[in-house]
């Protein structure tokens, strides 16, 4: 397999030459693979999509296919489906005529286009639905014409802008499996963009967190979970307590960090030594009611407030000058004692505790 | 079941289609009552005027009128020789009347317009008819002048005795009805209004197409430029709009004229030589010119609303499938912007085939479209029923075109705004 399918070579973005949305890019992806780019909007992702789609030029840099520079090739020549955010379905044209348009303007016989587009809207399970016209569809059939319309000619590359952001809860989420099945059966590369991180940790092989015009992060989704590499991505995926404080001392793999008017200990992720200033990031799940002796950080905090949610139960905690800490309790007979204004023992191990980049 | 038919109730024990026809019938009073008032104003402005003309165009009662007796004495003449002394004594008792209250001019002018001649032979008769004596009238008034006795000249008289005709749809045509009463063209040297109407149908199609090539890619770059710029492109469109009609025209003349500047520019660049000025004014390029920069917005504006509605991620998508900026414009765009087109068209069309002042300001001799030749005949001829006809048959051609409109196009997919 090619590691460096797609590369973006230092690449530069500037729409009016004074902001550049996309600093100094570099990102390699492997063919087959499903990368999602994911960040908050104006972080630079679309940009990227786009100027890899070929409707936006790089300012600086280059971008390869497969080994090719394309920032010259004008899109409809890099041979790349894309899916819109908005389906972007052709509206006078019926669903056959809008799968058949990619194979008519690549001079496919009728026959092979006809096997081809029976193929694809099978893939979508759509089959029957040829004869429609796309205002007659749901959103979730148009969205999955769009799918079958950009894979129906066989690219190597699909690129997908939020294509799932129309739909509701439900639909999204039975979408984001059936496109992720797809990509496994067809093996095609995908790049995905997103600004929803559940959609992105369900379907992508890695994620590319964007923010600020640069990839923060690029790795595996539960790397990206369980192994933020600053306090951005932290912030970015799931939840997260943090504190903010200052390094008072490292070793062995652990360091002190120094807060307001106590001290925890951490695990040193891009502190360098001591009187550096960091936040540290805490998954909620990580820390626990009432812990053991083998945790080796472990504190009173007062409950402010308790949520109820069914299989598990927010608790926020007034924990060493955090007022935000969150915890999660999971619904068993044992945590019975959770009340409001209780002070309870809370308890994590430093290895979960990471020492980021303060914010 | 017959639960399932009973008949519902409301609370209060009325049925509920009589409480729902209730409730909705003070609304229905409601919206009438709101609409009412345009509804009056159409009539009044629009309906009974059109009706009128409709009436005008055809009606001959004037004559029938005025020689009752002459009418109903003719019933039995067969109109190949001259009638029998029962009509001219008809006549003679007709006309006395119309003399007695000096009608009679008005019937030489109405005789007049079927057969030329008739002026000054009813002038004569008038004079002489005061020493005529009792009985052999026929005698008598042909004596009066030789066409009296001109069988042509009382066929003249008989092809007016109905109260209705169409004769001056025949004229709209260059046509008419002879003494034979056959339908037949008038002779070629004649023939004006065929010419017009060719040239209006003609001048009406040019003007559309030119907006049409210029409004598009005004309305493309509108729909599709930043906030900032489409709004003072679309102030650009829009200035001449709100700047008076005759204000436009009259700027186009000092332009266009052949000592204007556009001519002094080609002079100045060395296109056209100084002592051979190309006449652009006062002929069919004035019409052409002025009427598509007068009606330009009219195009420009339901090409835009239905632009501005057509997302740019399609075009992207056609480029982004395969097809060439061309294939994706031609077959994804412009498919999608046909209503407007229709829309467009058709507006500026219809507008242009009625058009008046402008072609009557710049158009000179060989630009005036038929709509002048109706305001001449409603100024100047006062010939208000063949005006009536033309503007009746101009209505028919617009309704004609919009029902063809209809069956090519489809008037739903028409967008105006």
């Amino acid at each position: 397999m090619n590691k460096e399918f797609v590369k973006f070579d230092k690449v530069d973005k500037s729409y009016d030459g004074k902001i550049l949305v996309v600093k100094d890019l570099q990102l390699d992806i492997e063919e087959g693979e499903f990368v999602t780019m994911l960040g908050p909007s104006g972080s630079g992702k679309t940009t990227c999509l786009m100027m890899l789609a070929g409707f936006e030029t790089p300012t600086h840099g280059e971008i390869y296919l497969d080994g090719k520079a394309i920032s010259s090739i004008p899109p409809h020549k890099r041979g790349i489906g894309m899916v819109f955010q908005n389906y972007a379905l052709f509206p006078h044209m019926t669903v056959y005529e809008n799968l058949a348009f990619p194979l008519r303007v690549r001079k496919i016989p009728k026959d092979e286009a006809d096997k081809k587009i029976d193929k694809a809207l099978s893939m979508v399970s759509l089959q029957g639905f040829a004869q429609r016209m796309p205002g007659q569809l749901s959103g979730g059939q148009q969205q999955r014409v769009a799918v079958a319309r950009s894979l129906v000619f066989d690219p190597q590359l699909v690129l997908m802008d939020e294509p799932l952001g129309a739909l509701d809860k439900n639909l999204r989420e039975s979408m984001q499996y059936e496109i992720k099945h797809i990509h496994e059966s067809i093996g095609v590369t995908v790049v995905y963009v997103t600004h929803d991180q559940s959609e992105a940790l369900t379907m992508s092989n890695r994620i590319a967190v964007f923010n600020d015009g640069k990839v923060q992060q690029l790795s595996s989704p539960d790397e990206l979970y369980e192994k933020p590499v600053n306090s951005f991505v932290a912030e970015f995926i799931g939840e997260n307590n943090t504190f903010a404080g200052e390094v008072s001392d490292i070793s062995g793999g652990k360091c002190k960090v120094k807060l307001a008017n106590a001290e925890i200990l951490a695990n040193p992720i891009s502190v360098k030594g001591k009187g550096d200033k960091t936040t540290v990031s805490l998954r909620p799940e990580r820390a626990l009611i009432n812990p053991g002796d083998k945790m080796d950080n472990v504190h009173k905090g007062k409950i402010e407030e308790v949520i109820y949610h069914g299989d598990h139960t927010r608790v926020r905690i007034n924990l060493l000058g955090n007022s935000e800490f969150i915890l999660k309790v999971p619904n068993s007979s044992s945590n019975l004692d959770v009340k409001l204004g209780n002070e309870i023992k809370i308890g994590w191990n430093s290895e979960d505790a990471r020492a980021l980049d303060p914010k | 079941m017959s639960s399932e038919t009973k008949q519902i109730l409301t609370t209060d024990g009325i049925p509920l289609e009589v409480s729902l026809k209730k409730a909705e019938r003070r609304n229905k009073i409601k919206a009438f009552l709101l609409v009412a008032p345009l509804l009056l104003f159409i009539i009044i402005t629009y309906v009974f005027p059109i009706g009128d003309m409709l009436m005008r165009s055809v009606d001959d009662k004037m004559v029938t009128e005025m020689l009752p007796k002459t009418f109903k004495a003719m019933e039995k003449w067969d109109g190949k020789e001259l009638p029998e002394e029962e009509v001219f004594a008809a006549f003679h008792s007709d006309f006395i009347k119309l003399v007695e209250e000096k009608r009679e001019g008005k019937l030489s002018t109405q005789l007049n317009y079927t057969k030329n001649g008739f002026k000054s032979i009813i002038k004569k008769l008038r004079r002489k008819s005061k020493s005529f004596e009792e009985g052999n009238y026929k005698e008598q008034i042909m004596a009066v002048h030789k066409r009296w006795a001109n069988v042509e000249y009382w066929q003249a008289i008989k092809r007016r005795a109905p109260a209705y005709t169409g004769q001056k749809y025949l004229k709209g045509i260059d046509m008419f009805k002879n003494e034979n009463g056959e339908i037949v063209n008038v002779p070629e040297d004649r023939r004006i209004h065929r010419v017009l109407w060719l040239r209006t149908l003609e001048i009406a199609f040019f003007v559309t197409l030119f907006c049409f090539l210029m409004a598009y890619p005004i309305a493309h770059l509108l729909a599709t430029l930043p906030m900032k710029y489409s709004n003072l492109l679309m102030i650009c469109v829009l200035l001449p709009f709100w700047t008076s009609l005759l204000v436009r025209t009259a700027s186009w003349m000092i332009l266009l004229q052949q000592q204007g500047l556009v001519n002094d520019f080609f002079v100045g660049i060395g296109l056209v030589a100084d002592d051979n000025r190309p006449e652009m004014m006062f002929n069919k390029t004035g019409s052409y010119v002025a009427m598509t920069q007068i009606l330009l917005p009219f195009m420009v504006l339901p090409l835009y609303s239905v632009m501005k509605t057509i997302s740019p991620s399609l075009m992207r998508a056609g480029k982004s499938l395969g097809g060439t900026p061309f294939v994706a414009f031609w077959k994804v765009y412009f498919p999608l912007t046909i209503p407007g087109i229709g829309a467009g068209c058709l507006l500026v069309f219809i507008l242009a085939i009625g058009y008046y002042i402008t072609p009557a300001l710049v158009g000179g001799a060989s630009g005036t479209l038929i709509s002048n030749q109706i305001a001449f005949h409603m100024k100047s001829t006062l010939d208000w029923s063949f005006a009536s006809a033309m503007g009746l048959m101009l209505l028919t051609g617009v309704l004609a075109i919009y029902w063809v409109y209809n069956k090519l196009v489809g008037i739903d997919n028409i967008k105006l705004g």
